[in-house]
């Protein structure tokens, strides 16, 4: 069993919802993503989605963009993030670690020879925006022979035929996108979310997580009374932004005990 | 008969091509795949779009016997396809004009566009006034500063410009920008791609728009020379008038067919837009795999050409898969020998070249000087020079 795995099975006994924050790795400075990564733990991530910087994120708002550019001024590349998550591993072995990026820092290396790092480095899981299952059957086969987790987003625009496409490749769960549109867009329509969350899971029995427009307690209670996992990732950015070197980790802390106190009253 | 079959149904060239975005657009493509299926063997799809080439752009463009030029390159007779004389002075019309009567007849009211120097932004802009459809131009901040006029020639034409203020701040970060519009505002909105990249159908679609330059030049070479050309030449940003004229040709044995890039500053220096001369890594950026200009880490590399519509770091991947099946040749040439050719060309022929024309116009120089007098270079003469005049001086320190 994937560490995600496992995670998911402990709270879904325990009847919570994983909190997962996003923070691009380098941004504000490389030296703070480790510390960054532990605060996050300590208050209240039952997983992290650590974000690989790229020079052009399609998928992303302006929020993730500014990370992203943040990071490219200290040279912060895929072989770098692995690093991070190595040195992260040399005192945390339990809280699942799922990268997020773009195919091209992925392809200039090859499928098989980032599988092999990623693993070295104890990578749980993978999302990678533009590829869709299509275009990925090597890439898939090539993290699932590795025991990491290919996780796919699902869309508002992703038909039933596609779900079931989408969901026989991925592992360890899914992502649903909540909004049409970039990355810290708007807020989510929660009803619709609601309903289409519910479809996801007529067809698959991998947790569903819901991310992309959740920007407060109150939307993150909501969410996390319909999904198996509350993403939080341009509201995590803004606070990293909006921060001085000083004040960073302590910023950082109360949004997430905000968030995390507010998918645990959903819980209860 | 058409003997070559590319892409395949998913749009692949080989290894080169395809669809790779973001779940949320996935739909979208799809729908405009199937669309365009349906329309582009439909009689009366086809009779509008004819229609419009003709009255509305003036087709067919002239090919022009540059003759005083051959005699004073000495060599091959170099002939030019005129789609300088297009209607807003480039063949960008033929293709955006095709994709809006597409928006039109799938219900689309509004239209997006991405644009460098802002010649597919003008011609975008250009056909939504006349089918009334809204329009919204994404053009890199340093862009918009270099190319004034363009901008305010699409605002004339009641056009939105967006300037882009991410990344390089150029025709890349402007595509990206376009892709994040489209993908919020899908319901309603057709995003019309300027070149034979993006996501599948793009690049296909867009090659099909343009094929009207190659098809044209087959029949109109055989009138004026009895022959067709012992050699195609064009330049190739992302390609689109390149593919344009190529495609009729690839079936056509013993044409060759030569595709001119940007060398900026000179490969030497790293500064240029050259992404196939250079032997470029294969990646994925904007929707499809092919050559990329990129560092060890798969991060896009900015990129240098005196001509903004070359200024591209990737390249369509049709042309990346002509490259590898050796069907097409790839060279590149600098700034400094595009500038010699433009001003050639003005002073001997009259007619003042587009800058990104000039790549091609300086290397069919070079290669027809090998030849001899009977042999025939075709050069597609893809864009006027007219919205280069501010560049073209300031390189003189001339201020107008």
């Amino acid at each position: 069993m994937s560490r995600i795995q496992k995670v998911f099975t402990a709270l879904k006994q325990q009847g919570k919802t994983a909190l997962i924050p996003y923070i691009t790795a380098g941004d504000p400075h490389p030296k703070h993503t480790v510390n960054l990564m532990h605060t996050l733990v300590e208050h209240g991530a039952d997983m992290i989605e650590l974000g690989v910087p790229f020079s052009d994120p399609m998928a992303d708002g302006p929020v993730i963009q500014r990370a992203s550019e943040r990071a490219l001024l200290h040279k912060v590349g895929l072989t770098a993030v692995l690093n991070m998550v190595k040195t992260f591993r040399e005192t945390n072995q339990s809280t699942p670690i799922i990268l997020m990026g773009y195919a091209n820092p992925i392809e200039a290396i090859g499928a098989s020879v980032f599988a092999d790092r990623a693993k070295t480095a104890d990578v749980d899981g993978v999302i990678t925006v533009d590829y869709p299952p299509e275009e990925c059957g090597d890439f898939v086969h090539q993290l699932r022979s590795r025991d990491i987790d290919p996780v796919f987003l699902l869309s508002p625009t992703t038909d039933q035929k596609r779900v079931e496409l989408i969901v026989n490749q991925a592992s360890g769960f899914v992502y649903y996108v909540s909004l049409k549109g970039v990355t810290g867009a708007k807020n989510l329509d929660i009803v619709e979310v609601s309903e289409r969350v519910a479809s996801i899971r007529k067809q698959t029995n991998l947790p569903v997580g819901v991310g992309f427009g959740i920007r407060d307690a109150a939307t993150a209670k909501a969410t996390a009374k319909i999904a198996d996992a509350v993403v939080v990732g341009s509201r995590m950015v803004q606070a990293i932004e909006a921060s001085t070197e000083a004040n960073l980790l302590s910023n950082v802390a109360a949004l997430m005990d905000e968030l995390k106190a507010a998918v645990e009253a959903a819980n209860n | 008969m058409q003997l070559y079959d590319m892409p395949d149904a998913r749009g692949h060239f080989g290894q080169f091509g395809g669809t790779f975005v973001a779940e949320t657009l996935v739909e979208a493509l799809e729908e405009l795949r199937v669309m365009y299926e349906q329309y582009r063997h439909d009689p009366e799809f086809l009779a509008e779009y004819a229609y419009d080439l003709k009255h509305f752009v003036g087709r067919p463009s002239p090919i022009y016997h540059a003759r005083r030029l051959s005699e004073k390159v000495g060599g091959a007779q170099i002939y030019l396809k005129r789609e300088d004389l297009n209607h807003t002075g480039a063949h960008k019309i033929n293709n955006t004009i095709g994709q809006a009567l597409l928006a039109k007849r799938m219900g689309k009211p509004r239209v997006i566009a991405e644009t460098g120097a802002g010649q597919h932004g003008v011609a975008t802009a250009t056909i939504a006034a006349r089918l009334g459809l809204e329009c919204v131009v994404y053009m890199g901040s340093e862009d918009v500063k270099r190319q004034a006029p363009n901008v305010f020639r699409m605002k004339l034409l009641g056009a939105t410009v967006v300037p882009v203020e991410s990344g390089s701040k150029t025709l890349k970060d402007a595509l990206n920008e376009a892709m994040r519009d489209w993908v919020t505002n899908v319901h309603n909105t057709f995003y019309i791609i300027g070149t034979v990249a993006g996501p599948h159908p793009y690049p296909m679609m867009v090659r099909d728009f343009q094929a009207v330059i190659g098809i044209e030049a087959k029949e109109q070479m055989l009138e004026m020379a009895g022959r067709q050309p012992d050699v195609v030449v064009a330049c190739v940003g992302g390609g689109s008038n390149a593919m344009g004229i190529f495609y009729p040709y690839i079936d056509v044995p013993n044409v060759r067919l030569v595709g001119v890039e940007a060398a900026g500053l000179g490969m030497e220096t790293g500064k240029h837009a050259a992404p196939l001369t250079a032997n470029s890594p294969v990646g994925v950026l904007h929707g499809n795999r092919t050559y990329l200009m990129q560092d060890e880490d798969g991060n896009i590399i900015e990129t240098h050409s005196v001509s903004a519509g070359l200024d591209y770091p990737g390249v369509g991947p049709e042309h990346a898969w002509l490259k590898d099946i050796k069907r097409a040749e790839y060279v590149a040439i600098t700034d400094d020998e595009a500038m010699a050719a433009f001003h050639n060309l003005c002073r001997t022929e009259g007619i003042i070249p587009a800058l990104e024309s000039s790549h091609a116009l300086a290397y069919a120089e070079k290669l027809a000087k090998t030849l001899s007098k009977d042999q025939i270079v075709l050069v597609n003469l893809s864009g006027r020079g007219d919205k280069d005049i501010n560049t073209v001086a300031k390189l003189a320190n001339i201020t107008l």
